[in-house]
């Protein structure tokens, strides 16, 4: 036993048998978007009010750009696992499936949106 | 099994029957601020879709992040976001199965409402 991690002897167990995969999915999102916010929040901020052309040129660069796909795109499988969760906390049976599988689609769906609008934006 | 108590059970501890805490309320805000924060999401996907469309459509959707009630929404999306943030900060750092006496937590608590309030106007203010 000693030569298995912690997270090892955790991994499959519980009766889903996804707890440990779940956990270190939110862990591997909630780093990457502790560098991803910041950046964002401070090339996508100053955007909003400003003329249609300025918007454009600058998220047609290379930096902006990615910044703003990688954060909609990491952010809403965060939002996705993470809501999971809430919902599973809270209700059950058939609300709580129905209410998964809205959410599940809804985050795929803005992720989706978010990067086709930025791609055509940029390229 | 005929004879089991099946309506008089204790409860687990949850929202309606803990005294709140500082560090309950702040845990709970958590949570409410990741799932309102879907409200921001979706219209700043909005906002590019719109900006991916043309100008006209562009020109309308951006007048309305920012008019009074975007200028409501964005405000309380980047305080969330902040507050989110550092209550996530909260959370890895106990991951790691450091901060948990009172204290600590306490302090945590503070400096995630603190930071997060100043951050929020900071950002504001740059932007």
């Amino acid at each position: 036993m000693a030569f298995l991690t912690d997270r090892k002897r955790a991994s499959g167990l519980g009766s889903a048998h996804k707890g440990t995969q779940h956990f270190w999915s939110m862990t591997v999102s909630s780093v990457g978007l502790l560098v991803l916010v910041p950046l964002f929040v401070f090339t996508f901020g100053p955007m909003l009010g400003k003329p249609y052309e300025e918007v454009i040129a600058m998220f047609s660069r290379p930096f902006p750009a990615v910044i703003a796909g990688l954060t909609i795109a990491v952010g809403m499988m965060h939002f996705k696992n993470g809501v999971q969760v809430a919902i599973e906390d809270y209700t059950s049976g058939l609300t709580r499936k129905i209410l998964i599988i809205a959410m599940i689609c809804l985050s795929y769906a803005l992720a989706a949106i978010g990067l086709f609008s930025i791609a055509r934006i940029a390229l | 099994m005929a004879d089991v108590n099946r309506g008089n059970r204790p409860l687990s501890p949850h929202l309606q029957v803990y005294r709140p805490q500082l560090t309950s309320i702040t845990s709970i805000l958590t949570r409410i601020t990741g799932i309102a924060l879907l409200a921001g999401a979706v219209l700043v996907v909005w906002w590019f879709l719109a900006a991916a469309s043309g100008p006209e459509y562009f020109a309308f959707a951006d007048g309305v992040i920012t008019s009074w009630i975007g200028d409501l929404v964005m405000f309380g999306s980047v305080w969330a976001l902040w507050y989110h943030t550092l209550a996530g900060v909260r959370h890895l750092v106990w991951d790691t199965g450091r901060g948990f006496d009172l204290t600590t937590a306490t302090q945590m608590a503070w400096g995630v409402i603190i930071g997060s309030v100043a951050l929020a106007i900071f950002t504001v203010v740059v932007i």
